[in-house]
């Protein structure tokens, strides 16, 4: 029974890890932008559920209205970001990872301007409290419910990426720009489009956080390497390496913490990513081609 | 038609292409010959605009698209084939014909079917991933996603160069196909001077980011004149 306890603990903490670097597998992974403000978008998405909430009132209506309006609010700051700073600098991540992580403390510090430095609560609704009982295991219906949001997005970005005009230009654009624009597509509408997407899933993310604890300025702090993380191990611009990854390190994790403490098992976490990455240095999933695009 | 008036672009502080004038009438081939390094490819990046110009002007159908994006171009009836069979690798061959018809609604899908006609072998490697084609798969693919676009003028970057020779003569037959109809000009860049000197209605030289010769394709006295040329 324990082992399956804490096959639940990794499974919830990979859905929370997934939804955090799905947007980052868009933005990271396909874009190859170091977007060190990704983690402030998922800051705004919570802040957007916390309004939401204060203005609705009651928090199942408020909860289903933050999740879109979390996409949003993350995708504008992201379009945002993109249109005034970023397109200038492609091709030089070292410039990118500083202004963007300039911009993490500037939008940390917009947060304590607006709603404080103490941290606030959203409250879960009613049909979210307590647990379902399956076998004598009690799993909280707030964990499963971020579970099957992690898997609604996934199979909705997969399906987006593979079957819809707007995944092909996106995936031709990151393969080979300049054959792209020669190609009549608009690289910059792409790229415009593709931020606002990843950074939208940062804002989902978000949302299912505060689910989870209090939310405050520096929510987005704490998973923001860890998702840097999953997309690297999974394999750049892979979604379904991103799955696996944020999966795996969530499995890690609760094992470790189950025979050590919570800290020795994210160091163990990190030495067996960094020992992965000597071996296989792609990540898990690369995808081989005959042509040099 | 194509008119490009004192072209000088170039890579960095360096310039590579010196003040070309060039015209590629409407419903004729015009080759472009050079050695490796002589500006060729660099030429044809800066009609696309994948290159800004340093000066000059590039002329559509007497338009001035020279501050237009690429893609503009493309719009605007310019199709362009680049060196080395080039596509989006990760694409399957259908999703690197796809991705440039969903522009276009019923018309690119009619002009699919068409540039598949052109090319029936690639009717049966439509599932495969286009970074697993051969070289000659892959260049007659990328032939085919130009023609999505619907091309007035299809600019060709040495579209047999590194394919092997039995898929060298589709290539050339296609592009002779394409010419033949006289609705679309062809801007053809090669090293050899076989196909392109004979078909081509007119041809330029370029040595040293400098067009050298110019002269009038098909002749018998042609190739000679080519040949003396790019020795030069």
């Amino acid at each position: 029974m324990d082992i399956i306890a804490q096959l639940f603990a990794g499974l919830s903490l990979g859905s929370v890890l997934l939804l955090a670097a799905l947007g980052l597998s868009l933005t990271f992974g396909q874009m190859g932008v170091i977007n060190m403000a990704h983690g402030e978008f998922m800051m705004a998405g919570a802040y957007t559920a916390f309004v939401v909430q204060g203005v609705v009132g009651d928090a199942g209506v408020s909860l289903l209205l933050a999740l879109p309006l979390g996409f949003v609010v993350g995708g504008l700051l992201g379009l945002l970001l993109e249109a005034t700073l970023i397109h200038r600098m492609y091709r030089r991540p070292l410039d990118t990872l500083l202004v963007t992580w300039g911009v993490a403390l500037v939008l940390q510090q917009v947060a304590r301007d607006v709603f404080g430095a103490p941290n606030v609560d959203v409250r879960a609704p009613a049909w979210l409290s307590g647990a379902v009982e399956i076998g004598g295991l009690a799993l909280p219906r707030t964990r499963l419910f971020i579970l099957a949001l992690a898997a609604v997005c996934v199979v909705a970005l997969a399906l987006a990426l593979r079957a819809t005009p707007l995944g092909r230009r996106i995936r031709a654009v990151v393969q080979n720009r300049d054959l792209a624009e020669a190609s009549g597509i608009s690289s910059r509408t792409t790229d415009r489009v593709t931020f606002f997407i990843g950074s939208g899933l940062a804002g989902i993310a978000g949302v299912a956080l505060t689910l989870l604890g209090s939310i405050g300025p520096t929510l987005g702090t704490n998973y923001i390497v860890d998702a840097f993380l999953v997309v690297v191990a999974g394999g750049i611009g892979q979604v379904k390496g991103t799955v696996i990854a944020a999966t795996a390190l969530g499995l890690m994790q609760a094992f470790f913490e189950y025979s050590t403490t919570a800290s020795v098992a994210k160091v163990l976490v990190f030495v067996a990513v960094v020992a992965f990455l000597q071996l296989r240095p792609q990540g898990l999933v690369s995808v081989r081609t005959r042509s040099l695009a | 038609m194509l008119e490009l008036s004192g072209v000088t672009t170039g890579y960095g502080r360096t310039t590579v292409v010196h003040g070309v004038d060039l015209t590629v009438p409407d419903g004729a081939l015009t080759a472009v010959l050079g050695h490796n390094g002589a500006g060729k490819t660099t030429l044809l990046r800066a009609v696309l605009g994948l290159l800004p110009l340093r000066a000059g002007a590039v002329l559509l159908n007497g338009a001035d698209v020279t501050a237009l994006a690429p893609h503009k171009r493309v719009r605007r009836g310019i199709a362009y084939v680049p060196q080395g069979q080039q596509s989006f690798g990760q694409l399957s061959a259908r999703e690197n014909l796809q991705v440039v018809a969903d522009a276009y609604g019923r018309a690119g899908r009619r002009r699919t079917d068409e540039a598949l006609d052109l090319f029936p072998a690639l009717r049966d490697l439509l599932g495969r991933q286009a970074g697993l084609l051969s070289g000659g798969q892959r260049q007659q693919l990328a032939i085919a996603r130009a023609l999505v676009t619907g091309p007035r003028l299809l600019v060709l970057d040495e579209p047999v160069e590194g394919i092997q020779p039995n898929v060298v003569s589709e290539i050339y037959d296609a592009i002779s196909a394409l010419t033949s109809s006289g609705d679309l000009s062809v801007l053809l860049v090669e090293q050899h001077l076989g196909y392109a000197v004979e078909h081509a209605a007119e041809f330029a030289v370029l040595t040293s980011g400098r067009i050298a010769h110019r002269g009038q394709g098909g002749g018998p006295s042609a190739a000679a004149d080519a040949r003396k040329a790019l020795a030069l």
